[in-house]
């Protein structure tokens, strides 16, 4: 019988697939329901800050008059909240997670709405 | 008598990636006693519901512990459901009793692979951690995140799980149960592990009702007390009973771990093919006011939320009593006796999560 298991185990291990992915050439694949980064659609969003306010890590600031959404990736959880409240459906999350940064000063993406640019 | 030395466990342990720290009074290689301290990894999430209205805190308090973290929210939200009087709806309660329960199969799996690895087998620990992934995967695919789920909300679940998904879940669990099947038999029947863990530590009936133990813990000392026969979300109207063994010993600790492995699966099959269509969540309206205390059921043990609300957006107190800290004296009572080499296996037989136990 102990034979039986340790021949079994041995042929599985011989000729079977390898238990772990193999990561670097095979992506793993995300789901739809996945969450990842969270992304603005700066066109359809009316800066009124709601997801600034809910945001629990205080992650989000949301500035009217120059038109600007600032996310600091480093501190978002990505809890989803903001996606949920949002009422004109701007924010999304992505189908893959946030890249690790080495340099602080990246931590902060800025998005601007249209009007500001074309002062600018 | 040999001499007495006081010997330091942890905080940093190999065999333990959580904080607790043992002061082991020794005589030679036997344990007479030991000092617990605890308090290295305090975070003051208690303190947050002052500065977060009570839905944000829904993802703080799930961020207490990494691997209990849906139950910690669902506990969360029953208690503000409570405070409000809310009744939520039957599908939502069978969604949360469902994503439970796979938190109890991961959790478990989890625990019997830090336990295989506690004695040095290494290769059972894998297997029993890639066994594992498929039921993370079950996390991802149903709400987005493999650890912290985000899911529940006051009044229900933010997503549903349609019933196409439902039936494949069952059809991954019949898989991981097959497999889990292999894995569990070494725990049970494999001499050399039995040599490690039958007759160690025993906790006996009496001493485990005196300290007050929970959860596995208590059961493994042939204590019948679940708090999932409470009712709470969808339990009452499921088909089950405490498990149950008598010895107090670590191999009983491990059945009872083992077997509730295969209650967990069986009971999201009856959750699957009972769940009723309809409603995920209710609204919510105004600010809660009032107290409340809610108790679930943990993979770990019984773990009690106390909230009092003064009307306005933000609680005025919270408190999570975890399953951990009533553990710590269970421990207590099984060291003495104990060779220091069997230290961390006892110490791993209650399941410690100490980033719970101080939040």
């Amino acid at each position: 019988m102990a034979f039986n298991v340790i021949g079994k185990t041995v042929m599985k291990s011989l000729f079977g697939k390898p238990a772990t992915a193999m990561y670097p050439v095979i992506k793993n694949e995300f789901y739809p329901n996945t969450r990842g980064n969270i992304e603005v659609a700066i066109d359809k969003c009316n800066f009124c800050g709601l997801c600034s306010r809910r945001c629990p890590a205080g992650a989000i600031e949301v500035s009217k008059p120059d038109k600007k959404w600032e996310i600091d990736r480093t501190r978002c959880i990505v809890c989803n909240f903001c996606v949920q409240v949002c009422a004109r459906d701007s924010l999304s999350t992505q189908r893959h997670y946030t890249v690790p940064m080495t340099d602080k000063s990246k931590r902060i993406s800025t998005s601007y709405g249209q009007t500001v640019q074309e002062d600018a | 008598m040999g001499e007495r030395t006081i010997i330091p466990f942890g905080p940093q342990h190999p065999v333990l990636p959580e904080p607790l720290h043992l002061d082991l009074i020794l005589e030679d290689e036997k344990v007479v006693g030991a000092v617990p301290s605890i308090g290295f990894v305090h975070r003051g999430l208690e303190k947050l519901v002052e500065k977060r209205d009570f839905h944000e805190m829904m993802y703080v308090i799930e961020r207490v512990c990494g691997i209990c973290s849906f139950i910690h929210g669902q506990g969360y939200v029953q208690t503000i459901e409570g405070i409000f009087g809310l009744e939520i709806p039957d599908r939502a309660k069978f969604l949360r009793t469902i994503w439970a329960e796979l938190s109890r199969v991961h959790s478990h799996l989890l625990w019997l692979g830090l336990m295989a690895d506690a004695y040095g087998f290494e290769s059972l620990f894998m297997h029993c951690w890639r066994v594992r992934e498929k039921v993370l995967d079950i996390f991802e695919e149903t709400t987005g995140g493999r650890v912290i789920f985000s899911v529940c909300k006051v009044g229900g679940v933010w997503k549903d799980i349609d019933n196409e998904t439902l039936k494949r879940i069952v059809e991954v669990l019949n898989v991981v149960e097959q497999e889990s099947k292999a894995l569990t038999d070494v725990f049970i029947k494999d001499f050399t592990v039995q040599k490690r863990t039958r007759g160690v530590g025993v906790l006996s009936y009496q001493d485990a009702i005196d300290v007050g133990a929970v959860g596995p813990t208590l059961r493994g000392s042939g204590v019948a007390m679940d708090l999932r026969k409470l009712g709470y979300a969808a339990y009452g109207e499921l088909n089950f009973e405490p498990i149950v063994e008598k010895d107090g010993d670590c191999y009983a600790r491990t059945i009872v771990r083992v077997r509730e492995l295969y209650q967990s699966i069986d009971l999201i099959r009856q959750c699957v093919s009972k769940i009723p269509d309809g409603e995920i969540e209710v609204k919510v309206k105004g600010n809660p006011k009032g107290e409340y205390v809610s108790r679930l059921e943990q993979p770990r043990g019984q773990v009690v939320y106390y909230g009092r609300a003064n009307g306005t957006k933000y609680l005025e107190r919270f408190r999570v009593r975890t399953p951990t800290f009533a553990n710590i004296p269970a421990l207590l009572k099984m060291l003495p006796g104990a060779d220091l080499a069997d230290v961390p296996l006892l110490a791993l037989t209650i399941d410690p999560c100490i980033s719970c136990t101080e939040r």
